[in-house]
């Protein structure tokens, strides 16, 4: 009996101790921003681009990923902390899991603005149209020039042309769940205007509480039906573009490529 | 007594083997093995840039010789280790390494070199391809470090009870891990 349990503890102690090590091996890494809570596309940590134009590209890639599935992330921090940017922004990618699981589409643009130094990364499924040497192209063409005139924006844009236009036509967003939840949310919505709105405004409209006044033409039906189907109108439209819905659990094999300026 | 012992182990193996355990050891021994095929997959990424990149290089007005041909050597040597997923043991896997890092230092090398020749740096063909072989270093050292949590999570299976009785029993054993090359990397410190 001893001698098994002297195997046992023979076999697990040196393990151990070098899982320990390894935990603390793994926890001495460069720190990483967190992932973005509520989820953006695009996050400025340094706040170099403006409101307008942080709106204008997130709503870019928000668009973009709505109807191809196809991630792309910007991300803007002051520095590195003397970790390689390739191998940090591989890192990040895979933390923050850009792109979707099974495709692997993701891509991630970072900044690493006081280095001077940017990084593109791909994912698995995006590096047989986005190779290193067209990553490596599109920083030395597209964004290099630009942010050698502070123009940060300018090369973002830039950038993120170059790269749908090369994944343009290569994946489609074929998520089953959202053609069935907005028709579900319609009829519920069209239920509740027949059964409540509807009698409400050509039932009730203004007959008793306006008409004693006089104010018929200004108060009656019509208009408070007008004024009700509107609100009826913005309600669903904010409901259905909320946002971007977070990252997908993509991840890197290590592709991509980057420069400095 | 012994019996006894023997017979109880062979019970409690027996029917560990129908719930997770022998299923969970097969299933972390094959991430470990696909791992190993990525690692493999990127190394031999950069194997395949290397003639393309000699004659790159080649085509540079007098470039130096001995530094192409240590790179060529390395490569034939790197290429002719193959290692499968089932010898990894820490032995083989230091000799497969120390072939994969010399083609490395021949690689860095030759790059050093290029500077010296500003008008081959200069074209967008050698720009290009070095970024696709910085690509491919970030491949292997990605594909490395995905290797070695296969490998931490198949071995710290393995070792835990009651899978380690079934794995002794059935051939499982631990495989090695890669080492970070001595400055390869920034080191990460060790604290206590």
């Amino acid at each position: 009996m001893t001698s098994a349990k002297a195997i046992f503890k023979r076999l697990t102690t040196p393990l151990a101790w070098l899982l320990f090590l390894m935990s603390l091996v793994g926890s001495a890494s460069a720190q990483y921003p967190a992932k973005p809570s509520p989820p953006r596309l695009v996050n400025d940590f340094t706040n170099t681009l403006s409101g307008g134009e942080l709106n204008a590209l997130e709503q870019k890639l928000m668009a973009y990923n709505d109807s191809t599935s196809t991630q792309i992330a910007i991300v803007i921090i002051s520095t590195t902390d003397g970790a390689d940017i390739g191998q940090y922004t591989i890192e990040l990618f895979n933390k923050w899991e850009i792109g979707d699981k099974q495709k692997d589409n993701g891509v991630l643009i970072n900044v690493a603005k006081n280095d001077r130094k940017v990084f593109i990364v791909t994912g698995r499924g995006v590096e047989e149209y986005l190779p290193d040497a067209i990553c490596k192209r599109i920083v030395t063409n597209k964004i290099v020039p630009n942010f050698k005139q502070d123009n940060y924006y300018g090369g973002l844009n830039d950038a993120v042309d170059e790269v749908i236009s090369r994944l343009s036509g290569n994946f489609i967003n074929d998520k089953e769940e959202e053609d069935n939840g907005i028709p579900l949310w319609v009829v519920i919505l069209i239920i509740v205007i027949i059964l409540f709105v509807l009698p409400n405004i050509f039932g009730g409209g203004g007959g008793t509480t306006y008409s004693r006044r006089g104010y018929n033409s200004w108060g009656s039906g019509p208009l408070l039906g007008g004024g009700g189907w509107s609100s009826g109108g913005g309600g669903w439209s904010s409901g259905s573009s909320g946002g971007f819905g977070g990252f997908g659990g993509g991840s890197s094999g290590g592709g991509g490529a980057g420069g400095s300026w | 007594m012994k019996n006894i012992i023997r017979l109880f182990i062979i019970l409690f193996a027996a029917s560990s083997l129908t719930s997770c355990g022998y299923n969970t050891m097969v299933e972390k021994r094959e991430a470990v093995n696909g791992a190993w095929g990525n690692v493999e997959s990127a190394y031999q990424r950069r194997a395949d840039l290397i003639p393309n990149l000699v004659n790159t290089v080649k085509g540079a007005a007098n470039f130096e010789q001995s530094t192409l041909t240590a790179v060529v050597e390395a490569r034939a040597k790197a290429t002719s280790i193959q290692l499968k997923a089932e010898d990894l043991t820490e032995e083989n896997l230091q000799k497969y390494q120390e072939a994969q890092d010399g083609l490395k230092g021949a690689l860095k090398s030759l790059l050093m070199v290029t500077e010296n020749y500003p008008e081959l740096k200069a074209t967008a063909a050698f720009q290009e391809l070095q970024a696709q072989l910085e690509g491919t270093e970030n491949r292997i050292n990605t594909e490395r470090n995905r290797f070695n949590d296969a490998v931490k999570d198949y071995n710290a299976t393995i070792a835990s009870f009651p899978q380690l009785l079934m794995a002794k029993m059935f051939g499982f054993t631990p495989k090695a891990y890669f080492k970070a090359a001595a400055g390869a990397d920034a080191a990460p410190e060790v604290k206590f």
